[in-house]
């Protein structure tokens, strides 16, 4: 089931067309190249876990925008999502998952690579 | 060519960006609500007993004690707020953050025994509140925005407190005191601890 959603969610944002000469940037992570979506995992990547309103002030996102994007990552399984109450109030919090440390490690590298591979051009 | 320099500009910034939201959130986690809050009960504290001081040495002590406990109250509220979020209050947030707040209390100190011994007390209160308010604004900068907002409150303050340097106490009670407590509401509310 998470492995399928997985997929799904890999295949969506898989891009059409490389733009030319950008074999790297070909091989970015779609999942979490968006703005947003890289914010909220290098956000939890810097702490254990991290609330909806604490993801909110760090990243100054709006409820919307930080809920479509929480939940595409959890879909690609790269985020962990657990919903409680801290008294009445409800609370969610997040938490980045092996799968999703390792996105970003690859992320990081290929972003490194990329750098490289331009400097030397 | 142009299209290199674009990739690598948008590589570069997404490092950055990164580099970024790890550090607000490691420097986030690390900001104490409560201990904010215990903080400014001591500055109103101490604005409501220095008020009543017999001597300046007496109201200079006051306030020295009154720094020197909520200092030991934010670091201990720091590190409990650390601990409890399993997160290791060192490394590159840590540093940064310890380098943006000591050297203005350092200074803050150096400025106190320097204009005391001239017997410059009126100018104190400015003296604190701009100080403090430079080292909440640096160290605040990776933080959640209600902190860096808070220093340059404290910093409007001084500056009032220049002009009206015999409201030092009011002033300094509303800067350390209420200051403290409704940054330390905001953050305990809004984000945790």
């Amino acid at each position: 089931m998470a492995s399928a959603a997985r997929s799904r969610a890999a295949g969506k944002d898989r891009p059409k067309k490389a733009a030319p000469g950008s074999s790297q940037a070909m091989r970015l992570d779609r999942v979490i190249h968006e703005r947003l979506r890289l914010g909220i995992v290098s956000a939890l990547a810097g702490a254990p876990t991290l609330t909806f309103t604490q993801l909110k002030g760090i990243l100054g996102a709006t409820d919307g925008n930080l809920s479509v994007h929480a939940r595409r990552l959890e879909e690609a399984g790269y985020v962990a999502c657990s919903k409680g109450h801290d008294g009445r109030v409800p609370k969610t919090e997040f938490r980045l998952t092996g799968g999703g440390r390792r996105a970003l490690r690859r992320y990081l590298d290929h972003l490194q690579a990329l750098i490289e591979a331009t400097k030397t051009r | 060519m142009a299209q290199t320099a674009g990739l690598r500009d948008r590589a570069e910034d997404d490092l950055r960006f990164i580099r970024d939201a790890m550090g607000r959130a490691a420097a986030f986690t690390c900001v104490p609500g409560k201990g904010g809050i215990a903080m400014g009960a001591v500055g109103l504290a101490a604005a409501a007993v220095a008020a009543r001081a017999s001597s300046t040495r007496e109201w200079l002590a006051i306030w020295a004690g009154a720094g020197v406990l909520a200092f030991e109250i934010g670091v201990f509220a720091l590190l409990h707020k650390a601990a409890r979020a399993d997160h290791r209050p060192a490394g590159t947030s840590a540093r940064r953050f310890a380098l943006a707040l000591l050297p203005p209390l350092v200074a803050g100190a150096a400025l106190t025994a320097a204009l005391s011994a001239a017997g410059s007390y009126a100018i104190l209160p400015a003296v604190w509140l701009l100080l403090y308010g430079c080292a909440v604004v640096g160290a605040g900068v990776q933080s959640v925005p209600v902190v860096p907002a808070f220093g340059l409150s404290l910093v409007a303050v001084g500056l009032l407190a220049l002009v009206l340097p015999e409201r030092g106490d009011v002033l300094l009670g509303l800067g350390f005191g209420v200051g403290h407590v409704l940054t330390g509401l905001v953050v305990a509310r809004r984000f945790g601890g």
